[in-house]
């Protein structure tokens, strides 16, 4: 199993998301990700290189220079991932009030 | 409709709360975990076996659409009435570990109440994988469909 395309293993680490934050408001380029971060460049390149493999970043050349934006289908799809498992209990337990209500009014 | 259930999972800890308020009294809310015949209509389980006592245990028997059977099973370290639950939850025949679980009842007013379900994973992956299942569920009962539309049309 490849862990590193695993989306919530990428965006389980902090500086990946202070990345996607920052990319969020505006596209841009490598040098100015890392330049928003005390960390070593080689590091936030492979926190681009995850992102990207992930898709939750896209690369966009701009003449010499490629930018970096964010995918904003696959954050909607990692943000609402916990949705189904609340769903899921919401249900249940909608299920047990409606029942018990019954009860009540024996 | 409201929804009132909701989830706190923060990340990199191996555990999750989940929060309901009801509009039921408490004692209402709490035979509905007590009652073996009652978890069977809400939870849509058999209930093999519901001890509730202090090192009792419960066996229950869910069946998919399938007809596939899958049995999930406990052991029960605290039963107080209309105010604590505390068991270990298992299924049977899957990879997932045993994980802890602690319910705590309160009353709210005198037809509200609330379940606080504070639940244990042996670890953040453990966790993590459980919560996506429905997601992943969800996606392929999405792919199914999509068959079995394709299905039709051939």
């Amino acid at each position: 199993m490849n862990l590193r395309r695993d989306v919530f293993q990428a965006i389980a680490d902090p500086t990946r998301r202070a990345i996607l934050l920052l990319v969020a408001s505006q596209s841009m380029t490598a040098g100015a990700i890392a330049s928003n971060f005390d960390t070593a460049r080689p590091t936030v390149s492979k926190h681009l290189q995850i992102l990207t493999e992930c898709e939750l970043l896209q690369q966009e050349q701009s003449g010499r220079e490629i930018y970096y934006h964010i995918n904003a289908k696959k954050m909607k799809e990692v943000a609402e991932f916990i949705e189904p498992f609340r769903n899921m209990w919401d249900q249940r337990f909608n299920k047990l009030e409606s029942i018990m209500k019954k009860y009540k009014s024996r | 409709m409201e929804q009132k259930t909701k989830i706190h999972a923060e990340d990199n800890r191996q555990e999750l709360m989940i929060t309901r308020e009801f509009d039921l009294p408490l004692e209402l809310l709490f035979r509905a975990y007590a009652e073996a015949k009652i978890v069977e209509q809400w939870m849509g389980t058999k209930v093999l076996k519901l001890e509730n006592k202090k090192h009792g245990s419960y066996q229950f028997e869910t069946t998919d659409p399938k007809g596939n059977k899958h049995v999930f099973h406990g052991v029960i370290h605290e039963f107080s009435p209309e105010k604590r639950i505390i068991r270990t939850f298992e299924m049977e025949n899957t990879p997932f570990p045993t994980q802890l679980e602690f319910l705590e009842f309160e009353k709210l007013g005198d037809d509200t109440s609330k379940l606080t379900m504070h639940v244990i994973y042996r670890s953040v992956a453990d966790r993590d994988q459980l919560l996506k299942l429905p997601f992943a569920q969800g996606i392929n009962m999405a792919h199914n469909r999509l068959q079995d539309t394709a299905n039709k049309l051939k």
